[in-house]
């Protein structure tokens, strides 16, 4: 549910003004960014608020009672807000900052393992998953016997739901699956997944790196018990990201880490824990990163995710189809749903090359197994070159893109 | 001919291009050329890992000489591989230990020997090197 004002008129040379490393050369060439779903460039108003944050306010949150503090604190707990807003989650106590996607997934895997996993115990993760979403699941199982097992992908990129529908059983504890893949742009149609776990009483955790960039993410509608998402991908900060989790689940879960921050009471006999969300804030935190991703939060949502997604759209099917003209040119991920994100192969060209060829014409994009190894087993190649575009990038940039495909396909054929 | 002697002989041919696209025509030209390497070494215990192109090396020593031989699924990977045989390949092993390849950096393809760049060059110039090394101790014996 978007609650901020009505969306801007979208003016996308106005959007790329306000993102000064646009105006950057690369290799001597006008940079054309490509690689948003690896990480977005950051707006101007995110840059300002983060050093206005370490030029006026800074001071440890929670602490102190002198003013300072407690400007660092609100301006650090505004963050907070923002992100509660922008998932449309019902408590601000059920936002918890992380360090990114990875941190909320390694969060999850290892409290719930330890509260709820035995032996023979099953977790069930997708076939199209980021490594980040794979390996903490498959650790916690190998800690406690437990078993992974993994919705197949299909040939155009979406899950197999009646083999998913099957793998589900009593032995099921958790679903894990993405929102949106970062290699093929498939969006996974969660809602369905969630209402399928929970008819046999299973927690699902989302992984929302891609969504949220692209997406209107209702955390209430969806009625998803794990949502996380990263700050530097949706024009925030590295280093900051969020965890959002039911309240009686994050109630339910024992601490992550221990240390300051996180404590009602410590004797050494016996501590007991914050409240939430501080439970799972163990330390300083990451406190202009809160405010910066606030910032970049507010971005959007001023921006209008319709508005972005609907821009986003226009941009995918214009590349999709200029791409498609080039001869011996292949897409890996051909969902009727997708976000703006293109994989692609030029006949037996490695990525590597046709990536370094686009370096050298300023042109900014992915190359290799974008951390989806299985994926890419699943499709029996090394990789893929990858484009993906956000709400700073133009049919211009296409242009370049496809010029520069077709560059590479004549100097590596 | 010198280690020296040949990467002076390479900075001199590149000096000719004028720009990027006609240096990396030739090095992608000197990669569809390199040598193929025997089957039986493009095995694990050959390949050099790089996060995303796949280097294969193997050397062998033909009297005093060492001969290497290379390959790698990635075409200008194999073009630079091809440079880095030409100037290392039938040289002593102690003149490739303690090479010095300055020629990289002066035709203007240091990124690819970063180590940020995941193509596994960086670790097949070590690799060459530690050959060198360990067939000095062979020569000598």
């Amino acid at each position: 549910m978007e609650t901020t004002s009505k969306p801007i008129q979208f003016d996308v040379s106005s959007i790329r003004r306000q993102f000064p490393l646009l105006a950057e050369t690369m290799n001597g060439k006008p940079l054309v960014f490509l690689d948003s779903a690896a990480s977005s460039q950051k707006p101007q108003v995110v840059l300002e608020k983060i050093d206005y944050y370490y030029r006026h306010l800074h001071a440890n949150v929670h602490r102190g009672v002198y003013r300072l503090s407690q400007e660092a604190t609100d301006a650090y707990e505004h963050g907070r807000k923002v992100a509660r807003r922008f998932l449309n989650a019902a408590k601000e106590e059920e936002i918890i900052f992380v360090r990114g996607t990875t941190e909320a997934i390694n969060l999850v895997a290892d409290t719930y393992g330890r509260k709820y996993l035995n032996p023979g115990d099953e977790v069930i993760v997708s076939g199209l998953e980021h490594h980040s979403n794979i390996v903490p699941w498959q650790l916690a199982c190998s800690h406690y016997a437990a078993k992974l097992r993994v919705i197949p992908v299909l040939d155009n990129g979406t899950l197999d739901l009646d083999a998913f529908r099957k793998l589900l059983n009593d032995r099921t504890k958790m679903v894990a699956v993405a929102h949106v893949s970062n290699t093929l742009g498939t969006i996974n149609p969660i809602k369905e997944i969630i209402t399928l776990a929970h008819d046999k009483d299973i927690p699902v955790m989302v992984d929302g790196a891609q969504a949220a960039p692209h997406a209107t993410i209702d955390v209430q509608a969806l009625d998803v018990d794990f949502y996380a998402f990263s700050g530097h991908k949706v024009y925030g900060p590295t280093g900051i990201g969020i965890l959002y989790g039911k309240q009686k689940w994050l109630s339910e879960l024992p601490p992550y880490q221990g240390g300051g921050e996180m404590i009602a009471q410590v004797t050494f006999d016996h501590t007991t824990f914050a409240e939430l969300p501080h439970k799972f804030e163990a330390g300083t935190p990451n406190i202009a990163g809160a405010v910066g991703l606030g910032a970049a939060l507010e971005f959007v949502m001023e921006t209008g995710r319709e508005t972005i997604a609907s821009h986003e759209a226009g941009l995918l099917s214009y590349a999709t189809e200029q791409l498609l003209a080039i001869p011996g040119l292949r897409i890996y991920g051909t969902a009727p749903d997708k976000a703006s994100v293109i994989s692609f192969l030029l006949n037996n060209v490695h990525p590597y090359d046709t990536g370094t060829i686009l370096d050298q014409l300023g042109i900014a994009v992915r190359t290799g197994h974008h951390c989806t190894q299985p994926l890419m087993d699943r499709f029996g190649i090394p990789g893929t070159v990858r484009a993906s575009f956000g709400v700073y990038n133009t049919t211009e940039d296409i242009d370049q893109l496809v010029a520069g495909v077709r560059k590479a396909a004549s100097m590596l054929q | 001919m010198s280690i020296d002697q040949i990467q002076d002989g390479i900075i001199a041919d590149f000096a000719f291009f004028s720009d990027w696209m006609e240096k990396y025509e030739y090095i992608i030209e000197l990669g569809k050329n390199l040598p193929v390497i025997d089957d039986r070494y493009k095995d694990e215990d050959h390949l050099i890992k790089g996060c995303q192109s796949r280097v294969w090396l193997h050397a062998d020593l033909d009297g005093d000489l060492v001969r290497f031989t290379a390959d790698s699924d990635a075409i200008i990977t194999r073009g630079i591989i091809a440079l880095l045989i030409q100037v290392l390949s039938n040289q002593t092993p102690e003149a490739i230990a303690s090479a010095d390849l300055y020629f990289i950096e002066k035709i203007g393809l240091k990124e690819h020997l970063s180590p940020t760049r995941a193509n596994g060059l960086l670790s097949m110039v070590k690799q060459m090197k530690l050959y060198g090394l360990a067939l000095a101790t062979k020569v000598n014996e």
